[in-house]
């Protein structure tokens, strides 16, 4: 992350710590005058949105633990003593609860922005992949929380996921009663989740920056794909992007408020509003919304092995993206056939999310089944296949020349006047 | 940068001022619900009074009730203690000031400030040595009243400090009596 | 660039055309839920506190012999944004039910009136008391229940809620519920002894005889509760079952969520100062980046 600073200690003191331990160059070569290419769109400002929440949800994480209590006797109560009598206990929940929500919409744009720019291919594959790596932490994390309400929809959600190790043949049934500490979903499940949910975070974050410390190796991505090639392709982060993060954090924080603040239920469960009973399954199991595509090609194998198997896979499959993808050219603005196979690929995993939300009946089960194969399919058939067969337009010759042109950074071609470049 | 451009900056220096301080404000606000979200809840509060029935207590007996989470000690002292607690001249005590949030600031320490209103051989206290914070054993210590045993503070039969580190009197908590035989604490 | 949005466009019309076939391919016969008008709704709502006043006497002298409301203290209802009892009402309401207190001195559990800072006693001690009273159904209690129902709002209505700020599925539907009472259809039975409910979600019809033919709701273990003048109302409000109903459903929106005019009070303000602050920041993005070409 270092090396891009060209800060020298002015101050005794600042040269005392410099010597020791040069924390202030660090930060400066990393996110003041790191050299950012000129040409990133919005959608580079999920990282730092994504920054934001993730220090959000560990703030009112570790804020909610204060008052929470995990046991099955007590942790639906002490929720409802959260929201109702906690001072701004349901401030501190409901921007936790929605604030979850909030990371998945957020690290879903990323993703995608990643894969429609072509961010993950070399020399940032170790980049993706941890990304890929906090994503599945992520997601570890959002499903054991969900869980500490203690709610019908945290039970039986908990029970239907760890049961799906139990498909495993011969280690499946003891490995699912190792993760319960017993033989259903219990006291000691509860708080060993609670264990790991508080735990985990942390993880996510050390993850954060080595995969930020991966970019700033090799060097931002940008929306033309080529490399910077001279100083003027790329401005010093600070005051560029992090006035411009900034803006956007703040856009986002408006969006998170209006669920917050208005509808801060409509993202969740109402079932989960009903204490966990053992002897009672509610009639319709669904996980979170950001869990509905996985859940979906979960339910489209009539096989409990194979379900497992193609669910764990199709996130699997992301970690040998950048292998699976043969064009020679990053970005898909100069790929006009992947730019088509994108979207498509796009609607297919908004498709599986609508159907893992139905009940898995008739239609529903044909039509995952058509889209959990067009997902395998774009990853292992076309993306490959593209780069054989696809003809990309030309690529300018730098960023600059892009921008200049006006298909830098995604800009409608009215902004491509300023005449008064230096 | 345009440097030479002298009306610009000023609008300009105004924007980035205007926005720096909307920003500061916005941590500020946002802060408090974090920092407020750790005093006394609703609940914490509710329970912040009590009431107690006094009507049965003896000469000679305590009572101890919890209030907010703390002892209260109730005493109907018997005569000798009254007695013994009204010689003390205030100049000897260490601590000349009454600590009965009843009374104003400035009440000293005389048995009358100590004991209820009206029916001084009721004393009610709050049962926490004013050293740090231990419980005090009744009828015990050198004076016949309250010692506690972490660091050996004494106190007289009008829970005033007499030896040892403690620096004031037990406090004595805001109360009244809202019938004749019930008092209200807090 | 324009090439991707039409892409774009027709991926997700596609998906959109399942979407909306799909439903109409599996519907099933789930019972309608009328909307309905009430103050705590959209933005500025809040609550009627007369409605929440008799919504609670509602729920006191026909409810509470059924249902509790373990998480609702008395306090709660003296508390800004509820029902605007006064604190010496508050003690006069708290001290007509007795609560378990104890032990006392001689180690003895004992019932005592109850006073503000106490919870409201469930009417059984446990759910299998509640069953074994109720013909082995169990009325549930009322603490979050309005949150904890909602028929949901399919797709593309899901996507409007997010506009219209639709949070009223619990007392829409508890509303829906409570007036839903309608006469056994044929198909049921002779012998049918339960109460046939036409918006119930919780039920399902199981009779042989009723193949075939389309039911909304189903067999309830709870009798109609509601009838005209059941409960006296001396502010001149009508006492009908639909009235009823109403300041029933809102009075237990208030004890599922008693921080809903806090919580809309303050995101207005909140909402103000973000849509201030984005746009500074807007102006002062602009600002450094007017020298670059980006």
């Amino acid at each position: 992350m270092a090396g891009h600073s060209n800060y020298v200690p002015q101050s005794a003191a600042a040269k005392w710590l410099e010597s020791r331990l040069p924390v202030i160059s660090l930060v400066r070569g990393s996110f003041v005058d790191f050299p950012t290419p000129k040409n990133l769109n919005y959608w580079w400002t999920f990282g730092g949105i994504l920054f934001f929440v993730l220090i959000a949800q560990i703030i009112t994480g570790i804020v909610l633990v204060m008052h929470y209590t995990a046991s099955t006797t007590a942790a639906f109560a002490s929720v409802e003593h959260i929201m109702r009598d906690v001072n701004f206990g349901w401030l501190m929940r409901y921007l936790h609860a929605n604030g979850a929500s909030m990371f998945f919409i957020a690290v879903f744009i990323h993703m995608f922005r990643g894969m429609y720019y072509g961010s993950y291919k070399a020399p940032r594959e170790i980049s993706w992949i941890l990304g890929v790596v906090i994503f599945l932490i992520m997601m570890a994390t959002a499903f054991m929380g969900y869980v500490l309400p203690w709610g019908q929809m945290s039970f039986w959600g908990a029970t239907v996921i760890t049961n799906l190790f139990s498909a495993l043949p011969l280690v499946g049934e003891p490995i699912v009663n190792w993760l319960w500490g017993g033989f259903a979903v219990d006291n000691p499940t509860l708080n060993r989740f609670f264990s790991l949910h508080y735990l985990l975070p942390f993880m996510i974050f050390g993850v954060v920056l080595l995969h930020v410390w991966a970019f700033h190796t090799s060097g931002n991505s940008n929306p033309t794909g080529i490399n910077p090639k001279t100083k003027q392709d790329t401005i010093p982060f600070h005051p560029y992007y992090t006035v411009k993060d900034l803006f956007a954090i703040v856009v986002f924080m408006i969006f998170f408020a209006y669920f917050v603040f208005y509808i801060p239920n409509f993202l969740g469960h109402a079932d989960n509003y009903i204490e966990a009973n053992p002897l009672v399954t509610p009639t319709h199991i669904v996980p979170e919304w950001y869990f509905l595509p996985f859940y979906a090609i979960l339910r489209a194998v009539p096989d409990k092995l194979g379900g497992v198997i193609l669910m764990f896979g199709s996130i699997a499959v992301l970690f040998v993206l950048p292998w699976l993808d043969t064009s020679k050219v990053r970005s898909g603005t100069y790929r006009p056939l992947f730019k088509q196979f994108f979207w498509i690929f796009a609607a297919v995993c908004v498709g599986l999310g609508y159907l893992g939300a139905m009940p898995a009946e008739g239609i529903y089960v044909t039509l995952a089944r058509i889209l959990t194969a067009y997902y395998f399919a774009h990853f292992l058939i076309i993306l490959p296949l593209l780069g054989f067969l696809e003809k990309p337009k030309a690529l300018p010759a730098s960023i600059s020349e892009a921008v200049l042109a006006g298909s830098g950074g995604g800009q409608p071609a009215g902004a491509v006047s300023a005449p008064e470049t230096k | 940068m345009a440097q030479q451009d002298t009306v610009e900056p000023t609008r300009r220096d105004f924007l980035y001022i205007a926005t720096g301080a909307m920003g500061a404000v916005g941590v500020g606000a946002l802060a408090w619900p974090f920092i407020h979200q750790m005093n006394p809840d609703a609940s914490a509060l509710a329970l912040a009074s009590i009431e107690v029935d006094v009507s049965s207590i003896e000469e000679g007996q305590s009572i101890k009730v919890m209030w907010r989470g703390k002892p209260v000690f109730i005493r109907y002292r018997t005569e000798k203690e009254v007695g013994e607690a009204k010689e003390v001249p205030i100049a000897d005590l260490p601590d000349p000031m009454a600590r009965n949030l009843n009374l104003g600031p400035d009440a000293d320490a005389s048995d009358v400030n100590r004991g209820v209103k009206d029916n001084e051989a009721l004393i009610v206290m709050v049962g926490v040595c004013t050293h740090l914070g231990c419980i005090p054993l009744g009828e015990a210590g050198d004076f016949g009243g309250w010692f506690c045993p972490c660091h050996g503070s004494h106190y007289d039969t009008a829970g005033r400090i007499r030896k040892g580190p403690a620096p004031e009197n037990l406090m004595i908590p805001p109360f009244e009596f809202i019938s004749d035989e019930v008092i209200r604490i807090g | 660039m324009k090439t991707m949005i039409r892409s774009a466009r027709a991926a997700l019309l596609a998906v959109a055309a399942i979407a909306v076939a799909a439903p109409a391919l599996a519907a099933g016969a789930g019972p309608h839920i009328e909307r309905q008008q009430w103050s705590f709704s959209g933005p500025f709502g809040s609550y009627d506190q007369a409605q929440l006043q008799r919504g609670f006497k509602v729920f006191k002298e026909v409810c509470a012999s059924c249902h509790g409301a373990k998480f609702l203290a008395f306090r709660n209802l003296a508390e800004e944004g509820g029902p605007g009892f006064t604190e010496d009402q508050v003690k006069v309401i708290a001290a007509e039910y007795n609560v378990m207190k104890g032990p006392n001195d001689d180690g003895e559990m004992e019932e005592l009136p109850a006073i503000p800072s106490d919870r409201f006693p469930s009417p059984f001690p446990n759910e299998q008391a509640a069953r074994a009273s109720n013909g082995g159904a169990y009325p549930p209690d009322f603490s979050t229940l309005a949150k904890a129902r909602a028929v949901a709002s399919g797709f593309p209505g899901f996507v409007f809620d997010i506009f219209t700020q639709y949070q009223e599925h619990g007392p829409d539907y508890i509303y829906n519920l409570l007036t839903g009472y309608e006469e056994a259809p044929a198909c049921f039975g002779e012998d049918f002894s339960s109460y046939y409910n036409s918006k119930f979600i919780g039920g399902s019809v199981t009779f042989e005889e009723c193949k075939g033919q389309v039911i909304p709701g189903g067999p309830i273990g709870m009798a109609p509760p509601l009838s005209e003048e059941i409960v006296e109302y001396t502010d001149g409000t009508p006492m009908t079952v639909e009235q009823y109903a109403q300041d029933v459903s809102a009075f237990m929106m208030w004890v599922a969520e008693p921080k809903l005019e806090e919580r809309k009070n303050l995101g207005f303000r909140v909402m103000i100062f973000l849509i201030i602050f984005a746009s500074l920041l807007y102006f002062t993005k602009k600002s450094v980046w007017r020298d670059v070409d980006h």
